[in-house]
């Protein structure tokens, strides 16, 4: 209890105390809190600033990498374009390369070919030469035409002139009007005397039957036999002759009368037999078989089939489809060895000799001489035409070729 | 009274009538008599004799009727205006030939005037008539009944059309297998009458056969068929490629160029039309025609006439060369631009001149040899000739001005270019001076000889607007030589050399 009342004994003295301290801190109090504040912001302020440092450091740090990258990223992007472009010039200019010498082949061999273009108006001016020709002699050729066709018009009309004017003929007395004494004559009167004047058509040349025929062929005809007509006009203005005359035309038409036979004048002579020869001949024609026709049913019956003597051969023959040929083998047919044909006196033989030079072939034939020999002399030219022309012998040969006697 | 006397009041009668209709139709050949007979009334009268009893008088009025017709329109008119065409159509089914051939002449003379004349007779009726007519015996009703279709066709499409509805073509065909040549021309002209308006008819025409006949006729000795024959073709040929190929397929090459050579001009002149027709469609029909050496024998046919039946050829020639330039080359080959030269020269009337230079021009535009060519001629001098004159008609100088800048783009043959440096007017100037711009860097020799031969001289002398096209080509002249040689020749260097003088100090 005693410390209790020590205690309390002292508990004003702590009061005093108490207040005192109070007070002499409270006189502190502000400058040490503001100084506090002051330490405590320097403090908070280099610690965050040092934090802000280290980010920013980091920052950089990142940045550095990540820009790095990105660089590196765009730079590896950007060689391999570069390459690319590099890769594609080059593919690019070797293609031009290869395309140039290509389509400058082409172009040259299919569209400007030189030689091609130069042929081509070669064969053009050559057609054009051609055609220039064959217009020109075909003109030439309808000019030529044309021209003989008006001479021979022209000629025709002179010749129609000249025998119109046949009358003035000069005769021997009296000199025609182209013909006159003082001059040459006319080349008209040449001219007429060459042609023949019209004549005037008689009665005689009036009255030319052509002989009938045939009945048929006479009643057939429609042309101006069928109808009588007078091809000569009666003369007009005849005057009346005096006395008990009949009428004058009625004269003249009994004069001018064509001739008109009667059916039996116009039946030929031989009529008759012509008719029986027709119908003979006719039956001939017509007939087609000799035998008498005779029913099947007995008349094959008891003949007996005879085969034909080709058919009929006790082998059996070929048909014809299968029928195997000789075998054909031309190397055989001819030997290579020389014909050693005996020759005798006054035999043929026959020289045929070749020319390389004159491609000439000629085959003579000559007569053997005693001591088996052969005077090529004998022939008038042994040698081919063109070579006796020329006088030309070394390059022939002449082989000796076996004939019949 | 008797009745020998009652009878002869008839006979006179009848003399009176017969007479009077064969008067009419005597003085109705004579082109002064037609007024007259006009003011007295001669078509009143004529009408009730169309359907007189004898057959000689309504021949005879047909006949008059015909050549009035035949004069002029106004009595074409008044024919149909009269009603006489439903009798002519209706008498024309029935009576005899003679009064057939009269009656289908005067549908020909009344449907030659007018498109509503020949309306007129299709509108009676009368095409099935004359169709009939066609398939008669007498080739006489043939020729003059095809006359008659052919002048009706002549107008129009929808006439001809009209006709060809009428079943006319196929006895047409067939007119031209007969014998007689004037029947043959007759049918050949309303074939070409038909064929000429459209595609389509003229298909009509090819699709009856007629080609095969038609073709076979060209070596005929009548010249008169051959034109029309020719014509013919043409007509057909000239619609469109299939056409064009049929006619070719024919074979009428070469044969008708023998019609180049002919004697008659119009045979010439529908040969050339002919071929121009076939040549003017494709490139490869134009070769056929170079091969077959149609350029030549065309290139002598123009040579060997004057005026219009050269047109044709010098067309023919325009297209041919129009087609490539392979194609040009041939027809330079063949010798066509001297003579085409020579045409544009001689002739007298613009539009073959227009023709020509149209032809010259397509001739020329293809390449520097080509140019060149036409350049050596002495066409160029020509043409502007034309294109400066005053008398030249407008389509000729603008066919000239064509020409001439399509070949002096291509021209690098300089002497003939020139020439046009001291008299061209500008629009034609600029050419010259760009071909010149163009040859001069690359060529020595003609870089001296533009000096020496005062063109040089001549371009500076040239006013050209700063910035111009023209400028620029002077500009690129004067790159090519010294600058003191330009400055030369500049106008008035002597002026300030004598400047010079005057300004200069002597040094002593």
């Amino acid at each position: 209890m005693a410390t209790l009342v020590s205690l309390q004994s002292r508990l004003p003295l702590i009061d005093c105390q108490y207040y005192y301290r109070n007070r002499t801190v409270d006189g502190y109090r502000k400058k040490e809190y503001k100084a506090a504040v002051k330490i405590q912001s320097w403090f908070r302020g280099c610690r965050v600033r040092a934090y802000i440092r280290y980010l920013n450091k980091m920052m950089t740090v990142i940045q550095k990498w990540w820009r790095g990258y990105l660089g590196r990223k765009h730079y590896r992007q950007m060689v391999k374009t570069a390459y690319l472009t590099m890769k594609m010039n080059f593919y690019n200019e070797m293609a031009v390369r290869i395309q140039k010498r290509w389509r400058g082949f082409k172009i040259r061999k299919y569209c400007f070919n030189y030689y091609y273009l130069k042929e081509y108006l070669r064969a053009i001016s050559d057609t054009n030469q051609a055609i220039r020709e064959a217009l020109e002699e075909f003109a030439e050729m309808r000019g030529r035409e044309k021209k003989k066709a008006d001479l021979e018009k022209e000629e025709k009309r002179k010749q129609n002139q000249a025998r119109k004017t046949h009358y003035l003929l000069s005769t021997k007395q009296i000199p025609g009007i182209y013909n006159s004494p003082f001059r040459d004559p006319d080349p008209m009167e040449f001219e007429i005397r060459k042609v023949r004047a019209f004549q005037m058509p008689s009665a005689a040349h009036q009255i030319q039957q052509t002989d009938y025929e045939d009945l048929s062929t006479w009643l057939a005809c429609t042309s101006k036999r069928s109808f009588p007509r007078s091809d000569i006009l009666p003369p007009i203005n005849r005057k009346q002759c005096q006395g008990p005359f009949r009428d004058i035309a009625e004269v003249l038409q009994q004069r001018y009368k064509p001739l008109q036979p009667t059916l039996r004048v116009a039946t030929s002579i031989n009529s008759e037999k012509d008719a029986r020869e027709e119908l003979r001949r006719e039956e001939w024609n017509n007939r087609v078989h000799d035998n008498v026709f005779l029913p099947f049913s007995s008349f094959s019956k008891n003949e007996k089939y005879v085969p034909m003597v080709q058919t009929s051969t006790k082998y059996n023959g070929i048909s014809y489809a299968q029928k195997q040929f000789q075998e054909e083998e031309p190397t055989k047919w001819m030997s290579n060895k020389n014909c050693d044909t005996e020759l005798h006196m006054g035999n043929r033989v026959d020289i045929q000799h070749s020319c390389t030079q004159h491609q000439q072939r000629t085959t003579y034939c000559l007569f053997l001489t005693s001591d088996n020999h052969f005077d090529i002399s004998l022939v008038e030219s042994p040698l081919c035409y063109y070579c006796c022309l020329c006088g030309h012998l070394q390059d022939t040969n002449v082989v000796l070729l076996p004939s019949i006697l | 009274m008797s009745q020998r006397q009652v009878l002869q009041v008839f006979e006179q009668y009848q003399k009176a009538r017969t007479q009077f209709v064969q008067m009419v139709a005597e003085l109705a050949t004579r082109p002064q008599n037609i007024e007259t007979l006009q003011n007295a009334g001669v078509m009143s009268l004529l009408r009730p004799l169309l359907l007189d009893v004898v057959p000689t008088i309504q021949q005879t009025a047909a006949l008059a009727l015909g050549r009035l017709a035949n004069y002029n329109d106004d009595l074409a008119e008044a024919v149909v205006k009269g009603d006489i065409l439903p009798q002519l159509v209706y008498s024309l089914a029935e009576q005899n030939r003679f009064y057939k051939k009269a009656a289908a002449f005067v549908l020909r003379a009344v449907g030659k005037h007018s498109p509503q004349l020949a309306q007129a007779i299709v509108d009676c009726g009368a095409l099935d008539t004359l169709v009939v007519c066609l398939e008669d015996f007498d080739p006489g009703v043939k020729e003059a009944s095809a006359w008659a279709l052919g002048y009706i066709a002549r107008h129009n499409g929808e006439l001809s059309q009209a006709v060809v509805d009428a079943g006319a073509v196929p006895l047409l065909v067939l007119c031209i297998q007969e014998p007689e040549i004037a029947l043959k021309r007759i049918a050949a002209s309303a074939l070409s009458d038909i064929s000429k308006h459209s595609p389509e008819l003229a298909q009509t025409v090819v699709d009856a056969g007629a080609i095969a006949h038609l073709a076979q006729m060209i070596l005929n000795l009548d010249a008169k068929l051959k034109r029309q024959v020719l014509s013919a073709l043409s007509q057909i040929a000239k619609h469109s490629v299939d056409l064009a190929e049929m006619v070719v397929e024919a074979e009428i090459f070469p044969v008708v160029l023998t019609c180049l050579k002919d004697k008659d001009e119009y045979v010439k002149k529908n040969a050339s039309t002919l071929i121009r027709e076939i040549a003017k469609h494709t490139p490869e029909l134009s070769q056929l025609i170079v091969n077959a050496g149609g350029v030549a024998a065309v290139i002598d046919c123009i040579g060997s006439c004057k005026g219009n039946i050269r047109l044709p050829g010098i067309m023919m020639l325009g297209y041919v060369a129009a087609h490539s330039e392979n194609l040009a080359m041939a027809v330079i080959i063949s010798k066509g631009v001297p003579q085409l030269a020579i045409c544009l020269s001689e002739e007298s009337e613009d539009h073959i001149k227009a023709a020509a230079a149209w032809a010259l021009g397509q001739i020329g535009r293809h390449t520097p040899e080509h140019a060149r060519a036409v350049a050596v001629t002495n066409a160029l001098p020509i043409l502007l000739s034309l294109y400066m004159s005053q008398d030249s008609s407008e389509d000729l100088q603008i066919k000239s001005k064509k020409a001439i800048k399509n070949i002096l783009q291509k021209c690098t043959y300089l002497p003939a270019l020139e020439p046009f440096l001291y008299d061209a007017p500008p629009n034609i100037l600029k050419h010259v001076v760009g071909q010149f711009s163009k040859v001069l860097p690359h060529d020595s020799k003609a870089r001296r000889l533009f000096v020496t031969s005062g063109g040089l001289k001549k371009v500076q002398e040239i006013k050209a607007e700063p910035g111009s096209l023209l400028q620029e080509y002077i500009n690129n002249i004067n790159n090519c030589y010294p600058e003191e040689i330009v400055r030369y020749y500049s106008p008035g260097y002597s002026e300030t050399l004598l400047q010079r003088v005057d300004s200069y100090q002597p040094l002593v």
